[in-house]
């Protein structure tokens, strides 16, 4: 039996408390040269059907012959998912007609799949982690593609992804909210870009989810649920799961009952709808593909694998907790790629990693985000903010003036060292230097003094003309105790 | 210089090349000269003669150069399921009309490369489907053997007719038996799903050998059932088959069921002695009903095979009674899958329709055949939700009793099984099956066991029937020991005498 959410998860309906219950079907393209049963090219973009082997048309007397780096993308992705890697596992065809399947059937794993169970710790936010099982994982066939905008009587079908490997994640109905929903797609998106599986780019069709969604009263049996196709961005599975629950709710409590079907998610007017109900479902007939032999391996081939994996998002997060003393909401930030934590550990070893973290998080993926780079493009490399991180630590530079440095290092480059020296952007640490200027401005202002004498908080205005004075140069904490002690506040 | 060069063996048309004797050339014109004087049996759908003559001209100048391959020179016919680049391939199927497929077949590229000439494509049951070449889109294949009583004039009047009353060649592979025995080719690729090498092998006094499964290359011959289909030669003696085996047999990369495992020069083992070898004699291949001059002709074998040295041993195969049903759900299963391609999307026929689906149902409808069309819904059925687990679930544990029985057999000591190949000689064009498809499934009755338990078979003549025509004998072999049915075959094949094919009177 599945767990019951949290009371703040539940929506509340006219008639009471309701409980979301989603589990989701991934299916992720396996990152691979050539197709899961052919040589063909799997890049994306080429022209239509130029990607496109006599296997992939399914021409007569065409045989499947298994892409072994598929089976290996496979089974380090079950790795990733601490799951069970089956030594035997079935290829089936699952049987039904459509212009673009070329075959007539797909093939796919049906009663032994490759991976079995497994989980996903999912951080849904900065306090709430929530574990979601994983029933299995399956190799298979992705089908082309029909494109019905190029003739006003014909349709056209392009094979270039026909026959493209597929990973069919399951998970268990673990999910309890819209937001978890989105959570754990985005954690199991890091796995597969961590593991090199999948580039799980959600625009290039890379990554699609079957999202099931049921309601029920808190601690109630399972309700019907309902399966929505084929949804391509993290932000509309979440409005997705809303959308649908709501609909289920409202069915419910007007006294409805929900119907098993499938169901479309169309963005644009924010509802789901029937796309066919059970009744209309297929009969797959599916059976054993007898053009395969079951898929079979041994523990050695896995350890081999195994030894391969790169470290994972919850070990790299944990291990940043107890090397570098980072918050866990930071590490966690800072590990959703593996591009940015490998980033972060550039620019933190030898050097004050609390602060590293802080400007990777803070300036670095502000800035990136501000103008839509990745961490890949980011014009500021970990060299060079390492250098900057440096200088502050080293008391040379003061934070303010290294917000200035990041942004000529952004626009323009260089050594952020030379830079502080030639463009003379030294801290001022100097008392004698700072306290001729502290001296100047209380000569210079004995109204304010007085001012000041009666109401300390006015020390601030003194500090903004002392840094005025030193061109921010000046060391604040120095600046801050002379003022004090010559004020006699 | 023998008179008639069709009238060679495979072996000595190949002797007689390779000592240029005779020249590729005036072999496959001889051969193309026969072929059109016969075009009345049917056996060709497709001649290639402009292609044979520029094939045979190479081997020639291959020969002459001193390189000739172990098939140089020698015409041979090719079953429609088999891809020939740029040449009709059609299955015997409307649905595939007009189809030339861009690629060649592994086992036909293989014979190609050692030096075979290709006549043309044979006539067969339409993807295979049939046990007397009547489900054809191009029409039946007449034997040219004749029923009792028949002279040549008859004959020929029925073939300018409807072909009825005139024998089946068998099936599915009755273009290659036909076209074999009526010395239109030196010999023939054929497949064999559940006996479609061997029972048309046993109706016309030709040799068909189904080699274990895996040993040939199923790349590019056109799916029927992918866990049964095994290509295999029928020619006009052993040791012609065991030659055309070498060429075809070996793994492929491309079919993940190919196995790799050597090639042996199966012509060695003709001629070999069997003494001591012993020989399984199941007794649950005795059926009820069956003619008395089988009984005698299986007989007759025992005696031959004990005579040789043989060591005669009864035994028993005792799930032989529900293999022919096993077989009608497992092929039709594989069928109903295999068949799904040819939907008039991408090629072969297409017949509009006012949607996609209708499309689908307009072609395959005209597309297929009857006896294509019955099997593909049985397939259908029993995969279907509900009946799958009573129907392809059994009869897949019924296939690894067949298995089993084998294997006890063999682990016994035994080295092959002697069977009849068939219930009865060749019947008449339209007499059976019309009313009642299993009367024409019982045909297999003898070699869906063979295929299966994945074992390779052989067929060879063993006499003629009271009515004079051609009856024979099935061996059954360990897996991947095809050497030892060319040995025991052989010794029957002597000891029959080599039955004399009809002379022409087509």
């Amino acid at each position: 039996m599945t767990t019951t959410a949290k009371p703040s998860k539940l929506i509340k309906g006219a008639t009471g408390d309701w409980e979301i219950v989603v589990g989701m079907e991934i299916h992720a393209q396996i990152t691979s040269h050539s197709k899961l049963f052919s040589s063909a090219s799997t890049s994306f973009g080429g022209d239509q059907n130029s990607h496109v082997t006599l296997v992939d048309a399914a021409m007569p007397g065409m045989l499947p012959v298994i892409n072994e780096e598929c089976v290996k993308q496979a089974i380090r992705t079950g790795l990733g998912l601490k799951a069970k890697i089956n030594h035997r596992s079935v290829f089936d065809r699952k049987n039904y007609f459509y212009p673009d399947l070329p075959q007539g059937y797909q093939i796919s794993q049906f009663k032994d799949p490759i991976v079995g169970e497994g989980e996903v710790i999912v951080d849904v936010s900065a306090s709430e982690q929530i574990i979601v099982g994983i029933e299995r994982l399956h190799l298979e066939q992705d089908a082309g593609k029909s494109l019905h905008d190029q003739s006003p009587t014909e349709s056209f079908v392009d094979l270039n992804r026909s026959g493209v490997a597929l990973m069919e994640i399951v998970s268990r109905p673990d999910i309890r909210s819209a937001e978890e929903a989105r959570a754990y797609v985005t954690k199991l998106r890091t796995i597969l870009r961590y593991l090199g599986t999948c580039d799980g780019n959600m625009e290039e069709g890379s990554l699609r989810a079957d999202v099931n969604v049921s309601v029920r009263r808190p601690g109630e049996p399972l309700g019907t649920r309902c399966e929505i196709k084929n949804v391509n961005s993290i932000r509309f599975i979440g409005q997705a799961v809303d959308v649908e629950a709501r609909r289920q709710i409202a069915i419910i409590e007007d006294g409805g009952k929900i119907d098993q079907e499938t169901r479309l998610f169309d963005p644009g007017k924010g509802e789901t709808r029937s796309m066919r109900s059970k009744e209309e479902a297929h009969d797959y007939r599916y059976f054993p593909d007898p053009d395969l032999l079951p898929l079979e391996f041994d523990q050695a081939f896995v350890d081999e694998l195994a030894k391969g994996l790169p470290e994972l998002p919850d070990d790299k997060r944990s291990r940043f907790i107890a090397d570098y003393g980072l918050p866990a909401y930071d590490a966690g930030v800072l590990v959703m790629e593996r591009e940015s934590a490998d980033y972060f550990e550039a620019v933190a070893r030898g050097r004050d990693a609390k602060l590293a973290a802080n400007w990777v998080i803070n300036e670095l993926f502000g800035r990136l985000n501000k103008e839509g780079k990745t961490i890949a493009a980011s014009p500021v490399s970990s060299q060079q903010l390492g250098a900057i991180v440096e200088l502050i630590s080293a008391g040379t530079i003061s934070g303010k003036i290294a917000k200035d440095l990041f942004e000529i290092v952004w626009s323009e480059g260089g050594d952020p060292h030379a830079i502080v020296e030639q463009r003379g952007m030294k801290q001022v640490t100097d008392t004698g230097a700072i306290e001729k200027a502290v001296d100047e401005i209380i000569a210079a202002n004995p109204e304010k003094v007085e001012q000041a004498k009666a109401k300390p908080t006015m020390l601030g205005w003194f500090v903004g003309q002392v840094m005025k004075q030193t061109g921010g140069k000046a060391n604040p904490e120095a600046v801050n105790t002379l003022l004090k002690q010559k004020l006699g506040i | 210089m023998m008179s008639d060069l069709t009238k060679f063996t495979l072996a000595e048309a190949r002797d007689a090349v390779a000592s240029k004797k005779v020249s590729s050339l005036e072999l496959t014109r001889a051969h193309i000269d026969a072929i059109e004087k016969a075009r009345g049996l049917n056996a060709y759908v497709v001649e290639t003669p402009d292609k044979a003559l520029d094939m045979a001209k190479a081997s020639d100048a291959r020969i002459a150069a001193g390189h000739a391959g172990p098939l140089e020179g020698l015409p041979l016919g090719i079953k429609d399921l088999y891809a020939t680049e740029g040449v009709h391939m059609q299955a015997c199927s409307h649905i595939l009309d007009g189809f030339k497929p861009p690629y060649e077949s592994t086992v036909t590229s293989q014979l190609w490369r050692d030096g075979a000439v290709m006549l043309g494509k044979l006539n067969m049951d339409e993807f295979a489907m049939g046990s007397s070449n009547e489900t054809s889109y191009y029409g039946p294949v007449a034997s040219p053997w004749l029923p009792a009583g028949w002279d040549a004039e008859k004959g020929r009047a029925a073939l300018k007719g409807d072909k009825k009353g005139l024998l089946v060649p068998g099936g599915s592979s009755g273009g290659s038996s036909s076209a074999v025995a009526a010395h239109l080719c030196l010999g023939a690729t054929a497949t064999d799903t559940g006996g479609s090498i061997r029972q048309p092998a046993a109706f016309t006094g030709t040799v068909g050998i189904k080699p274990t499964y895996g040993r040939c290359s199923r790349w590019g011959v056109a799916a029927f059932a992918s866990s049964l289909d095994q290509a295999g030669p029928i020619a006009r003696t052993v040791r012609d088959t065991a030659i055309m085996l070498r060429s075809m047999a070996g793994y492929d990369a491309k079919d993940s069921t190919s196995v790799n495992a050597p090639v042996p020069d199966y012509e060695k083992a003709v001629g070999a002695s069997i003494k001591g070898k012993k020989i399984g004699i199941p007794k649950e291949y005795r059926i009820e009903g069956m003619p008395a001059e089988i009984e005698a002709l299986w007989q007759q074998g025992i005696e031959w095979l004990r005579a040789a040295g043989a060591e005669i041993v009864d035994i028993s195969l005792p799930h032989t009674k529900t293999a022919l049903p096993a077989y009608y759900i497992v092929a039709p299963a594989e069928a109903s899958s295999n068949l799904a391609r040819y939907d008039g999307v991408r090629y072969g026929l297409r017949v509009p329709g006012k949607d996609i689906s209708s499309m689908y149902e307009n072609t395959r409808a005209e597309g297929f055949g009857r006896e294509v069309r019955r099997r593909i819904m049985i397939g259908t059925y029993v995969l279907s939700a509900g009946y799958y687990d009573a129907y392809y679930v059994r009869a897949q544990k019924i296939r690894t009793l067949i298995k089993r029985d084998f294997e006890l057999a063999y682990n016994d000591g035994i080295d092959a099984i002697l069977t009849p190949a068939t219930p009865s000689a060749a019947f008449g064009i339209g007499e059976k099956g019309s009313a009642d498809p299993v009367e024409m499934y019982l045909n297999d009755v003898f070699t869906v066991t063979v295929n299966m338990a994945g074992l390779p078979g052989l067929a060879v003549p063993g006499g003629l029937s009271a009515s004079g025509l051609p009856l024979g004998l099935q061996l059954i072999g360990r897996p991947f020991e095809e050497e030892t049915l060319f040995s025991v075959a052989e010794v029957i094949e002597q000891a029959a005498g080599r039955i004399s094919l009809p002379q022409a009177w087509w």
